[in-house]
């Protein structure tokens, strides 16, 4: 690419250009991409909401207010108050706390599972390979969402407690998602395999670990941190439809998807819509954020696949 | 190509016993079981025993496996411990309301991204392609759940337009035909979920397609034989760029016969997916394990299906 930048015949007067990284490409062609930094605005606001927000309420998550109960939206508690008389707005930080981080958390699971198997799978090639692209065929097939009710009602049963809950979840989560990331990551160590670089690291006799970690896998980082992006998104997803069916994070601690439960409850549902709309759109609009920002990293990282 | 399907075939059997064997795995760390489920409490812990020795619940795990696996083998998944009727029976019962959902929706999500895809692929970077682009992302990041409350809030209770739930109105007698509009009636807030759920991700690849499709000469030959855009685009374009799409069909098999978990949950839709809901609250394993490896073996037929496909649509893919 870089070659092309300046004409021949006008090297000697041009001034020399460094040549730009790929990292520095690709912020480019991101920062181009409209939607994408939308998105990613989004995630930051989305993120200091969460993180930094609480701080600044006057609220108290523990202290209940009857007398304050089921307020609608008002000047002093800008989203309502529920039936204990909380903050809505605070619950709902928070709640972006949990989510957030289990999505990714989950994520952060899954690409380490993934890329692991992935790299042994694509390294090892043979029986390693077989071994390992058979069980992601297993993860492949099996139906996502019912396992996750299962394991979840598991949990409830098991009497888990609800502060360590998260942990569990983030857990399955991430486990049943490697599988994807392992086929992408296998597929391109398969091919970085064959090239020169690596007959160099065979001709320093360097060991089988720090090829694979220190030379293929770091080769492989654009393409996951594409589908890790978009893994994230699926992850708050799947978390908070669980919870929302009672059986993923559960009250006291808030999520998004358990603050929906309120919906569950008819009149609450119909007359207070202020406790279930605003975690819901909280969902939906760091989802579609993430969405976009995975688009627009496929089309900075992985040129090739550009349409 | 009949070598391909035959040993891909034998690929699904060792699969399938992973599966198996995983989803069996998973379901015996269930702590309870049907019968404390039922939790019954004038029933003595003799006739709790007993009624466990008849379920076969009593037996360890491993046994319990392979009773179950050579059941199933023979056709046979056992009987719903919740409904008191073979599996199958159930799923005969209940899949066909899950299919009918399914169906008009992907019927509704093809019909509008292939429109939608082929104008944003046509006007690529117009407004309208960039406001298709963010109707695509919105849908691709719809939590099922929230959506369907949101309609039902809006347009089932506020408007009173639709029905809140359900599949007919309760105690309706009416002819055959007022009947069939009745559960269309019903039917048209879930489809539309599951339209919007499944359009997204579908109208982006039409659109890919279409632009690849697009850019080729014969296109242009088309066009400097002086044929209408119209022609162009809907005769020549489109139908090349709709080929590769029939492996997409292979997909969405699970999803035609799986039933929609919480949709239906929410719609209160007598689908196979709230009966699998149920059964899972229930500790009724017979049909949880049941449909599970439907599901699993769906999708694994499904993928087989698209692979083939691919290879009818495309003669230059070679399948080995």
């Amino acid at each position: 690419m870089s070659a092309e930048t300046a004409p021949l015949e006008t090297n000697l007067t041009a001034p020399k250009r460094q040549p730009d990284s790929p990292w520095r490409m690709a912020i480019r062609r991101f920062s181009k991409n409209r939607l994408a930094v939308i998105g990613l605005v989004i995630i930051v606001f989305m993120f200091m909401l969460c993180f930094i927000g609480p701080l600044f309420s006057p609220y108290n998550v523990l202290d209940t207010n009857v007398q304050d109960k089921n307020l609608p939206p008002s000047s002093k508690y800008w989203l309502g108050t529920d039936k204990m008389g909380r903050d809505i707005l605070l619950r709902m930080m928070l709640a972006g706390r949990i989510s957030l981080t289990v999505g990714l958390v989950a994520m952060a699971i899954a690409v380490l599972i993934g890329s692991t198997l992935g790299a042994l799978a694509g390294f090892y090639r043979r029986w390693v390979d077989t071994l390992i692209m058979r069980m992601a065929d297993i993860f492949m097939a099996l139906p996502t969402l019912p396992i996750l009710i299962i394991l979840g009602t598991i949990l409830s049963d098991l009497k888990v407690d609800p502060s360590r809950r998260i942990y569990f979840l983030m857990v399955i989560i991430g486990v049943l998602g490697w599988s994807s990331i392992s086929r992408l990551v296998r597929g391109q160590i398969l091919t970085l395999r064959e090239q020169e670089f690596m007959q160099a690291t065979e001709a320093l006799g360097l060991r089988d670990r720090r090829k694979i970690f220190r030379h293929l896998l770091p080769n492989t980082i654009p393409i996951v941190i594409v589908s890790a992006t978009l893994f994230v998104a699926g992850a708050i997803i799947s978390e908070s439809a669980l919870s929302y069916l009672g059986i993923g994070v559960v009250p006291p601690t808030p999520s998004w998807g358990n603050m929906i439960t309120a919906a569950n409850n008819l009149i609450d549902f119909r007359k207070r819509p202020w406790l279930w709309i605003p975690p819901g759109t909280c969902i939906l609009v760091t989802v579609v954020a993430i969405n976009l920002i995975g688009d627009g990293l496929r089309d900075a990282l992985d040129p090739k696949m550009k349409k | 190509m009949k070598q391909y399907i035959i040993r891909r075939l034998l690929q699904i059997i060792p699969t399938m016993i992973g599966i198996s064997i995983l989803i069996f795995a998973i379901s015996a760390m269930v702590p309870g079981d049907y019968i404390t489920a039922v939790n019954n409490p004038t029933m003595s812990a003799e006739k709790a025993a007993q009624l466990r020795e008849i379920y076969g619940l009593d037996k360890p795990p491993v046994e319990r496996y392979f009773t179950w696996a050579g059941n199933m083998l023979k056709g046979n998944l056992g009987d719903s411990l919740q409904h008191k009727k073979p599996v199958t029976t159930v799923m005969g019962n209940y899949v066909w309301n899950s299919f009918f959902i399914a169906f008009f929706s992907l019927m509704f999500s093809w019909i509008i991204a292939i429109f939608a895809g082929v104008f944003s692929a046509k006007f690529q970077y117009s407004l309208l392609d960039k406001l298709i682009t963010l109707f695509v992302f919105l849908c691709m990041s719809l939590p099922s759940f929230f959506i369907g409350l949101l309609l039902i809030k809006f347009f089932a209770l506020d408007l009173g337009w639709f029905p809140v739930g359900g599949m007919t109105t309760s105690g309706m007698n009416g002819s055959t035909w007022e009947q069939l509009m009745d559960i269309a009636w019903h039917m048209i807030l879930p489809v539309t979920v599951l339209t919007m759920l499944s359009t997204g991700s579908l109208t982006r690849y039409f659109r890919t397609s279409m632009l690849e499709v697009i850019r080729q000469d014969y296109i242009r030959t088309a066009r400097a034989k002086g044929l209408k855009e119209r022609t162009v685009i809907f005769k020549h374009a489109l139908r090349n760029a709709l080929l590769p799409a029939i492996t997409l069909m292979g997909f969405e098999l699970p999803g035609l016969f799986g039933g929609a978990i919480i949709l239906e949950k929410i719609f209160i839709w007598p689908g196979v997916g709230q009966v699998y809901l149920e059964s899972i609250s229930m500790r009724d394993y017979p049909f949880m394990l049941g449909f599970t490896i439907f599901i699993s073996i769906l999708t694994l037929v499904g993928n087989l299906l698209s692979d083939v496909l691919y290879g009818v649509a495309d003669p230059r893919i070679r399948l080995k």
